[in-house]
This record gives C-alpha cells, sequence and structure tokens, in this order.
C-alpha cells in the first residue's frame, strides 16, 4: 500500500478536558489516487492531513508512506494551504526555487520553477512580488512551489476555499489538468460536496465529534465530470443525505454553547 | 491644494505672526528673538562653519551610536524571542530600563567614560538599544506560523529556517525598531551634548544660552527639529510604507 493511515488517533488536551479530534482513522491510499477528505467544520480533517503532513504529531497510531513511517515534515509531502503561504519578500520565482535551492545549482533551479510555473500558466510573472498577483495567482504559485520539489503525495488543505467562485471552478480545471498530467497521489481536504465529487476518485465522509470515517465512496462518473450532471447531482444528493445528521449535531452542539455562555 | 502648498503657506503665517508679535510689542532679544534675529544668527554660523562643524560632530556620534545600537538590539530581540528564560529575567529588565530616559545615565556614564565623546555616545546607544531590542522581539515572535509550518513542510528547518524565513519575515518590526531607535537616540543625543561637552549642536546651543545669545538658541532648535523631520520622513517612513506594502501588511498604497 502506497499512503497507509493506521489507528490514528488525536486528543487535544487543554486546561479543563482533552477532547478527541480523531478516533481509530484507518484508511490506505494508491498511489495515483485522488481522494478527498469531506467533512463539516471540527471533524478533524485538516488536523488529519497536518499529521500525514509531519506538522502534527498522532496521539497513538501511525502514518506509513511507501511503507516508511512519517514522523516530520519531509519534501516527499508538498502542502498547499488555504492561505497561499508564499514569502512576500522574494518574488514569485524565488519561492518557487525555495524548496530546491539545496539539492540544485541556481540555474537548474530556475529552470525547474519555470517549468512548473507554465504548467500553472504564470511564466509571465516569475519577477513580480506576490504581494502584485490576485489570490487565484498567488495559490497557483503555491501549488507550483509544491510541486516543483516533485512530492510523492500532494496535501492540499482546503486550497481554493478562500477564492471566488469563478476563479474555484478555473483552478478545479486546471488542477485536474496537472493531476491528469503528472499522475500525483493527491490527498485533497474540502468541505465543499461538489468540489470533492467534482475532482476525486474517492472520497472520504468524515462524521464529526470525535473525528470518524463514516464512509469510503468511490466516484464512479467519467471525467470530465460537468458532462455528467445527472450522476453528479445524485451523487451529491447521497453524501448531503450522510452528512445531514452530522451538520445537524454541529449546530446543536454550537447551540448549546452559545446558551451555556 | 497640493499639501506642501498648505505647509508653505501655514509656516509662512506663523513666521509672519511671530515677526510680527515681537516687533510690535518691543520684546527683547534675549527673551524672544524675532524670526529675522534668528534667520541672520543662522546664516552667521553657517557662513562661519561652526554649525556645519557642529551638525557634522553630532551626525558622526548619531550615526556610531545608532548602528551600534541596532546590532545590539537586533541580536538582544533575537534572544529574548527565542530563549524563554532569557525573556523572563533580561526581557524584565529591558522593559523596565525601557521606562527610565536614557539622560538619567549621563551623570553615571561621566564617571565611567569622562567628559567625553564616549559618554554621549554611550547614551544614544543605550536610547536606541532597548526600543530596537523591544521591536525585534515582537517581530519575531509574531512571525504568522503559515509561513513557518510552510517551510517545514519544503524541509526547511533549525537555523535554515531562521535565517531564510523567521529573520526576513520580521524585517517589517526590524524597520519600525529601527525608526523609533532613531528618534531616540537623536533626543538623547541632543540632551546628552546640553549636559555634557561639544562640538555638536546641543553644545552650541548650551553655549549660546550661557551667553544670552537667544537668536542662536532658537535657531539650533529649529535645526534640530528640522533634521529630526527630515530623516523621519523622507527616511524612514518611505523605507516603512515600502517594506509594509511589500510584505502585504497594507492594502493600500
Amino acid at each position: 500500500m502506497f499512503l497507509k493511515i493506521q489507528d490514528v488517533n488525536k486528543q487535544f488536551v487543554n486546561q479543563k478536558e482533552a477532547s478527541t479530534v480523531l478516533s481509530d482513522i484507518n484508511l490506505e491510499i494508491n498511489e495515483g489516487e485522488f481522494v478527498s477528505i469531506l467533512g463539516p467544520s471540527g471533524c478533524g480533517k485538516s488536523t488529519l492531513l497536518s499529521i500525514v503532513a509531519g506538522l502534527t504529531k498522532p496521539t497513538s497510531g501511525e502514518i506509513l508512506l511507501n511503507g516508511q513511517q512519517i514522523t516530520k515534515p519531509g519534501k516527499d509531502r508538498g502542502m498547499v494551504f488555504q492561505q497561499a503561504a508564499l514569502f512576500p519578500w522574494m518574488t514569485v520565482e524565488e519561492n518557487v526555487m525555495f524548496p530546491l535551492r539545496k539539492e540544485m545549482k541556481k540555474k537548474e533551479a530556475r529552470e525547474v520553477a519555470h517549468q512548473f510555473l507554465q504548467k500553472v500558466q504564470l511564466s509571465n510573472y516569475t519577477k513580480h512580488s506576490p504581494h502584485e498577483l490576485s489570490g487565484g495567482m498567488q495559490q497557483r504559485v503555491a501549488i507550483a512551489r509544491a510541486l516543483s520539489m516533485n512530492p510523492k503525495v500532494l496535501l492540499m488543505d482546503e486550497p481554493f476555499g478562500a477564492l471566488d467562485e469563478q476563479t474555484r471552478s478555473r483552478l478545479h480545471h486546471e488542477l485536474e489538468k496537472i493531476w491528469l498530467e503528472t499522475k500525483k497521489t493527491i490527498l485533497f481536504v474540502t468541505h465543499s460536496i461538489s468540489e470533492s465529487i467534482k475532482l476525486s476518485d474517492r472520497i472520504i465522509v468524515m462524521g464529526t465529534r470525535p473525528g470518524v470515517i463514516l464512509e469510503d465512496i468511490k466516484v464512479q462518473i467519467p471525467r470530465p465530470r460537468a458532462n455528467h450532471p445527472q450522476m453528479t447531482a445524485k451523487l451529491e444528493e447521497k453524501i448531503m443525505g450522510l452528512l445531514q445528521t452530522e451538520i445537524d449535531k454541529v449546530v446543536k452542539e454550537e447551540l448549546a454553547y452559545a446558551a451555556n455562555n | 491644494m497640493r499639501p506642501t502648498i498648505k505647509r508653505i503657506i501655514f509656516f509662512a503665517i506663523i513666521i509672519l505672526v511671530w515677526q510680527g508679535i515681537v516687533r510690535m510689542l518691543g520684546i527683547s532679544a534675549s527673551l524672544m528673538p524675532a524670526p529675522t534675529d534668528v534667520f541672520e544668527a543662522l546664516a552667521q554660523g553657517f557662513a562661519d562653519k561652526t554649525l556645519i562643524y557642529d551638525i557634522l560632530a553630532s551626525f558622526r556620534r548619531l550615526a556610531i551610536g545608532l548602528v551600534i545600537a541596532i546590532v545590539l538590539g537586533v541580536g538582544l530581540g533575537i534572544l529574548l524571542a527565542k530563549n524563554k528564560t532569557a525573556d523572563e529575567t533580561l526581557g524584565t529588565l529591558i522593559l523596565a530600563l525601557q521606562s527610565v530616559p536614557s539622560i538619567v545615565w549621563l551623570p553615571i556614564a561621566i564617571m565611567w567614560f569622562g567628559l567625553n565623546e564616549k559618554a554621549v555616545t554611550f547614551i544614544v546607544i543605550l536610547g536606541g538599544t532597548l526600543v530596537m531590542t523591544i521591536n525585534m522581539r515582537i517581530g519575531i515572535k509574531n512571525v504568522s506560523p503559515l509561513y513557518i509550518k510552510a517551510a517545514q513542510t519544503m524541509g526547511s528547518r533549525g537555523l535554515d529556517l531562521f535565517a531564510k524565513v523567521i529573520f526576513p519575515a520580521s524585517v517589517p518590526y526590524a524597520v519600525t525598531g529601527a525608526r523609533l531607535a532613531w528618534a531616540f537616540a537623536w533626543r538623547a543625543l541632543m540632551a546628552g551634548e546640553i549636559l555634557s561637552t561639544g562640538p555638536g549642536l546641543g553644545y552650541t546651543l548650551k553655549y549660546a544660552s550661557d551667553f544670552g545669545n537667544m537668536k542662536l538658541v532658537i535657531g539650533i532648535m529649529i535645526i534640530i527639529g528640522v533634521i529630526g523631520t527630515i530623516m523621519d520622513i523622507v527616511f524612514f517612513q518611505r523605507v516603512e510604507k515600502n517594506v509594509l506594502r511589500r510584505w502585504g501588511l497594507e492594502t493600500n498604497s
């Protein structure tokens, strides 16, 4: 198995009590698969991704990538966050070169950076500062930066969540194209049902408090999915039904919290 | 109307009113000299080059003191931000010292270094270092965790993470720190020079005052104010604005 998440539990302890964020998560992902992790806010999906990235330690359980246990962040797992997280004191090109600077000569790193910036259609912006770019363009640079170090897995934490609808739709298209070209394994966290159906081979639906896997759905709709609106709508309805009880749970808890404070 | 024109009119009115009041009431020049007298004293000072030497001497001290203060402040700020024990001990001391105006150190500085440039430079360093330290510390502490996380996923850690990400990310605070350090150091320098020795603007001001030469006293006060304003507006504010825009901390220019 390529990426294996085994018996992962995560608890956060604050002053008063320990809260379980993830409970017994088991998941196996094949090489080249596009997998979405879908769930309502607070289900721990971002925490799970952060554990795979090596930025957060699980309370128990382990993650294996190609049989090797993950203990810390590494270049074999590229990450794209909700905010582009580009370094403002560097140009676009220098940002993409950042993960390459140790193993390559400058000239070689620049060539690789340009190659990936071309992939996200930003080759005209290499010398620009990040603040001169729109949010969608910044996010494309972040994707190029993560891809440039040739990771085994691309981790994406609601990467299009902060963008407007039109930009998001364009980036879905671009991401799908990149994925078809590179055949990277992608782990994609989202709370949007339609986004997960549009993009992924598999959808892992998570429930909340504690975070558990509710269902592992294979998406059998042929790509491009926009050509099959009926099948998409049917699947969307099914997932909506799965999540409705979870969303109700969150709403109820939040109301109770508000009432007590 | 452009701001520059508004300013010119404003200052022209002040000078006219000032001149009018002094002349009409016949106030003695040893109490309040008229602008024309002040201008005359300044013209003479620049003609015989004494004021030019004073400005250069003051700037030399300020430059030496400020460079040392900024280097020390950056170092101490990093130490406080990175080491919890240092922050809890030395950090408290620095906050306490910050509330003591640096000029009150002058008597002890004169005992240590003698009545000379070193004592004044010491005051200048002290004035700049503390505020630089405090800003640098905040700058390092306020680096967005997102930058750090992103860098970690790209294989950066330890010293590399600090030098390539954390330090550059804190630059906006360092620039603000340097601007404040300059302001504190400039005030400390003038006070130090008045109370100790010259050459320097502060010393010449004291000297003029001892001889009742109020024309020169006010002339030098104006020079001090003008230099301070020019440094702040022309240099520091411009640098600060550019850095803030580039670092994406200011959305509209």
